[in-house]
């Protein structure tokens, strides 16, 4: 009999009050940077160049979130916890909402709405270009993410659609590769979680298309 | 006029260092011991740590005017010295081990008069004027410091370069014991700069010791570094520890690490981008419109050579500048 792991997170089946407790869990810990940033902010604790800081800040925790909406799938297989799907959504759309902030500071703070520079910016920087794009297709997956809209598209067709995810995820790391200097070892770090997060869905899928 | 207030009403005027050092919370631990034990160092320990006053500052006719002098606080919290870290806010804790005393500069090469010189030798050499100069960083973003200092040409005269010089090489200290390591830090260490003998002997070439009346403090290049306004910031070498005259034109520490990108010459120029960024605007730190309730940096355009064209601009005719950027 294999050995139960000391996490026994398969025991830890989440419904009723224990799920409203987990989910408020990881709003808290999703919602914190946001509030930690705005009370920066409010203090005016931002660095001599809050443009630099906050865009920044929001581009850190939208990678981690991306990177976390990501591990769910592997963990739920490796901790046998198939009830952290139930916060992948959530995490998700956290990730979205980062990028949105993340977003919002290069087009508002920094560029002041100055759509032809924006335009000019996107077209010809390509770690702008990565990013954008990175950004971009978050935003169907942001739309279709409710209850009704996998009903709607299907399940296998949401699922395809939603693996846009992996798209993002990767030109949200050649994004940040592009914009450092010389020290690249964050880069490299979600480089290669990513990595390792969409190697195991390569390996994992291996035996259902032999079968096919 | 704008150069007297600055001059006028320091930091410490209004914030006890103690105070601002405090200021964050994750700061508090290092700089605060740092802070308490220097305060219990002998009187003449004192007079050579970093942040002292400057006796007999004279005014430069060479400063730039009509510029608001930024901050104290914004020029000693947010530095690129990757010896100290990768990160904006990261020198003003890290930089604090850096020992600045004893410090010699060797200045040797191609020259009739080598010389080691010690601080106390070179605060000597010239009178330390103050130079209000605008400073340019490569990735798009200014401020105008008041440094002191006095011209590198000064101190290259004391040495009588050779007919052979024709470049200047500078050097930073590299001490494995308290700076990143050329992995973390991700460029090649220790720090390399250099200059033609041409650019070096311009008296804007600055040899700087001192910003704000005071002494380096240690996140911006103390005891003593380069300061050369019409070029990008990272020409700016800090903390020199040796300057060797040369015949070719030496390597210079962002050119090995990313030739593409960082030119050997490096003037700031609006119409030559980098790569990965345009040049043609700038972000004046401290400067801007109020949005939620902080200054956000509006953008301005770049001048070119730094606006110091008017001096510079001689030292590159016939050059083609796109070329050597």
């Amino acid at each position: 009999m294999p050995q139960t792991p000391w996490f026994r997170l398969s025991k830890f089946k989440l419904s009723g009050a224990r799920l409203f407790v987990a989910k408020l869990l990881v709003w808290a810990v999703c919602l914190a940077p946001f509030l930690r940033l705005a009370w920066r902010i409010w203090h005016n604790d931002v660095t001599p160049n809050p443009i630099e800081f906050i865009t920044h800040f929001t581009g850190d925790w939208t990678i981690r979130l991306i990177v976390a909406t990501l591990a769910i799938t592997p963990l739920r297989k490796l901790l046998q916890a198939p009830d952290l799907i139930r916060f992948r959504r959530l995490i998700g759309l956290f990730a979205f909402f980062y990028a949105c902030l993340h977003f919002a500071t290069y087009l508002w703070l920094d560029h002041g709405f100055d759509m032809p520079a924006i335009v000019k910016d996107v077209a010809k920087r390509p770690y702008v270009t990565a990013g954008f794009t990175a950004f971009v297709l978050m935003i169907p997956l942001a739309i279709t993410s409710t209850t009704g809209w996998i009903r709607r598209l299907g399940g296998k067709r949401w699922q395809r659609l939603h693996r846009l995810i992996y798209v993002t995820a990767i030109a949200a790391v050649i994004h940040y590769y592009w914009l450092v200097k010389s020290d690249i070892r964050l880069p490299l770090l979600y480089g290669t979680l990513v990595a390792l997060e969409l190697g195991y869905r390569l390996v994992m899928r291996k035996p259902a298309t032999a079968r096919r | 006029m704008l150069i007297e207030k600055a001059a006028d009403l320091r930091h410490s005027d209004v914030t006890p260092k103690s105070v601002y050092l405090h200021r964050r919370q994750f700061l508090a631990a290092i700089p605060a011991a740092f802070v308490a034990g220097r305060e219990m160092l002998s009187p003449s320990a004192r007079a050579l740590a970093a942040e002292t006053k400057i006796p007999n500052i004279v005014k430069s006719p060479l400063s730039t005017t009509g510029e608001t002098v930024n901050t104290y606080e914004d020029v000693t919290h947010y530095n690129n010295y990757y010896e100290f870290g990768t990160r904006k806010n990261q020198p003003a804790t890290l930089a604090q081990k850096l020992k600045t005393s004893p410090w010699t500069v060797s200045i040797e090469g191609e020259v009739e008069k080598p010389l080691k010189l010690s601080m106390d030798d070179i605060m000597k050499i010239a009178p330390i004027e103050e130079r209000i100069y605008r400073h340019r960083c490569v990735e798009a973003w200014s401020i105008v410091v008041p440094w002191a200092g006095y011209s590198l040409s000064e101190l290259l005269k004391k040495v009588s370069p050779t007919p052979k010089a024709k470049f200047v090489a500078f050097e930073s200290l590299y001490d494995p014991k308290v700076m990143w390591s050329p992995q973390e830090a991700g460029i090649q260490l220790p720090y390399v700069e250099g200059l033609r003998l041409d650019e070096a002997m311009h008296p804007l070439a600055l040899l700087c010791v001192g910003m704000y009346g005071e002494t380096l403090p240690p996140q911006d290049g103390a005891p003593v570094r380069m300061v050369i306004p019409w070029k990008y910031g990272f020409k700016s070498i800090k903390s020199i520890v040796k300057i060797k005259l040369v015949t070719k034109q030496p390597p210079t520490t962002w050119n090995i690490s990313n030739a593409p990108e960082y030119g050997f010459y490096s003037n700031v120029n609006p119409q030559v981008d980098h790569p990965r960024w345009s040049q043609a605007t700038e972000q004046r730190l401290g400067e801007g419109q109020k949005r939620l309730g902080i200054v956000v940096p509006a953008r301005r355009p770049t001048l070119m050579f730094n606006g110091y064209g008017d001096q510079v601009a001689s030292l590159y005719t016939g050059m083609d500048l796109k070329k050597y950027y």
